[in-house]
């Protein structure tokens, strides 16, 4: 199983092992990760699953689609590097990914 | 020796207070009973991904299994409680057994309003809360097939975009005179019925159901106005009721819900309640039973914090979302009460536009299709509570974050 690696607004980290094609939220939530709220399941609707990708990450976890590049647009907090977490799906390839996790989700 | 904190329930609002207990700094035990034999799981994709066939139970599970265990938390699945003793501290479950608690949280939801006409039993005939329900409306779908969903509310047009999606020939059956009254003004009402008869579902209104007619299996319902439509399979979905029953039999206040201050608290020091089984105090629309996921959760959090003896209050805007075809619904803030509605984009012609809702002025809430940044930053309008300009609401020349930061 990939390894996903969140680091909190503290600098905490917590590793998650998590389930190949599940979302990155998913890890999240099985790692109880505090600071990824995720109020509507994956569905794309909430923005509250946000998460920075880690620089060197970039490129292997590649671009928003269409609705989530808007909600990004209007979120809280967000950078270059914001995705939110839901629509990141956890491959092979993201074995070892870093992510931060946002001060506040609203 | 440990304290025992015994959650009762084990869905959306269970799946939140259990590790936000642990990160409000619980250190005893955890205990979360359910009647279902399963984690907790996502309830909203019910009625669209998974009904579609898109999402399998594992997909569903808020949390995997195992994670619970792994936090200290236990998931004791399939037991129902059958009463509580505030005196002794104590829950019965239906096997007999006896467990003693420190704290307790009541997060038991709410079930399906079942209707009592002639012929609701027949095979083929279902309600849409939990996956069983599901799997069983699953057997009956079939291309050519017909569907009928008694009631026209979110869950119900939901049901029928996706069966529809599913090739079954669908019919959606409304008492009121319009789809989703109880919810959306009537151009929103409007617009969806517009959708749904582009996509080629039949909507009925102003049509009440008297009964259905089968040999084992349903055959067909049929009106009051005499009037009757051909069914393979029948969905109903008129409304939800909480469940209340075990805080009343323990003697704990209850109305249209569990009764709880902003903080989730019942009378009982030790007691709390969550989820959609409550009726908790709203800063902005009073009162309220609310029916949704983010209700669920942000309460929880809440809980978790008086549980702990720490004060959280639950002030969080009230929103929920539904998804149908194309259409990605976005609603913030409550409508009820309203004075005024104005819509923003074409409702008519196109399927992408906001209404939002006004009283004296200000914005108390916003339904979305297919405009997540109008609902993203209505939210933070609503909460302001500041006088709106309508012309710069509808004014749809401008992009939203432009017009709400000038
Ligand atoms: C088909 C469908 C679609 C939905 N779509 C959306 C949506 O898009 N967005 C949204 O925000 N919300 C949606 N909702 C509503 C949302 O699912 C609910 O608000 C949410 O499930 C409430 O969670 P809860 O934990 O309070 O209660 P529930 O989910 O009702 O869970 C309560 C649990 O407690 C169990 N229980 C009750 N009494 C006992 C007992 N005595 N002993 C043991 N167990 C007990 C019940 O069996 C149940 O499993 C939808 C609901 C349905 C059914
Ligand atoms: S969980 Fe809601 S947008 Fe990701």
């Amino acid at each position: 199983m990939p390894t996903i690696n969140f680091i909190l607004h503290d600098g905490q980290k917590v590793a998650v092992e998590a389930y190949e094609g599940s979302s990155v939220m998913h890890g999240a939530m099985d790692g109880m990760v505090e600071g990824i709220v995720a109020e509507c399941g994956g569905a794309c609707s909430c923005a509250t699953c946000q998460v920075y990708v880690d620089e060197a990450w970039m490129e292997k976890v590649g671009p928003a689609c269409e609705i989530e590049q808007e909600m990004l647009g209007v979120a809280p907090n967000v950078q270059p590097n914001s995705r939110l977490s839901c629509q990141v799906e956890v491959t092979d390839e993201l074995d070892g990914l870093v992510v931060h996790v946002p001060a506040e989700q609203y | 020796m440990s304290e025992t904190c015994i959650i009762i329930g084990a869905s959306h609002a269970a799946a939140q207070l259990a590790p936000s207990l642990r990160q409000e700094g619980w250190a005893g035990l955890i205990i979360v009973i359910g009647d279902e034999p399963y984690a907790p799981y996502q309830r909203p994709p019910l009625s669209k991904t998974y009904l579609q066939g898109e999402k399998g139970v594992d997909d569903l599970l808020i949390r995997h299994q195992e994670a619970y265990a792994k936090h200290g938390i236990e998931l004791r699945l399939g037991e129902r409680v059958e009463a509580i003793d505030r005196e002794s501290k104590t829950v019965t479950l239906q096997n007999g057994d006896v467990l003693y608690y420190d704290k307790l949280a009541l997060c038991t939801g709410a079930r399906v309003r079942k209707v009592s006409l002639p012929g609701a039993d027949l095979e083929g005939i279902h309600y849409l809360r939990n996956i069983d329900d599901v799997n069983h409306i699953k057997a009956h779908v079939g291309e050519q097939k017909n569907a009928v969903i008694v009631g026209g509310g979110y869950i119900g047009l939901e049901t029928a975009a996706v069966l529809n999606k599913l090739g079954m020939q669908v019919t959606v059956l409304e008492m009121a005179s319009r789809v989703l009254a109880r919810v959306t003004a009537p151009e929103v009402s409007e617009f969806y019925e517009r959708v749904h008869a582009e996509e080629g579902v039949n909507i009925q209104t102003g049509i009440a159901v008297s009964g259905f007619e089968g040999a084992k299996r349903v055959m067909r319902v049929v009106c009051a106005d005499g009037s009757h439509y051909p069914a393979d399979l029948v969905v109903i979905g008129v409304g939800v009721l909480p469940n209340t029953e075990l805080a009343e039999a323990a003697d704990l206040a209850t109305d249209d819900g569990i009764l709880v201050d902003s903080y989730t608290k019942t009378a009982d020091p030790d007691i709390v309640a969550v989820g959609d089984c409550t009726m908790h105090p709203s800063e902005l629309y009073g009162y309220v039973r609310l029916e949704s996921v983010p209700n669920a959760m942000e309460q929880a959090k809440s809980a978790a914090a008086t549980l702990c003896g720490k004060q959280k209050p639950y002030t969080a805007l009230p929103w929920f979302w539904s998804d149908q075809y194309d259409l990605k619904l976005q609603i913030a803030g409550l409508n009820r009460g309203y004075d005024q509605v104005v819509i923003r984009g074409d409702r008519q012609g196109s399927r992408s536009f906001a209404a939002f809702y006004l009283q004296e002025g200000r914005l108390l809430a916003v339904d979305c299709v297919n405009r997540p940044q109008e609902f993203m930053l209505s939210k933070r309008l609503i909460t302001q509570q500041i006088q709106i300009d309508v012309a710069k609401l509808v004014d749809d020349t401008k992009s939203f974050k432009e017009l709400v930061s000038a």
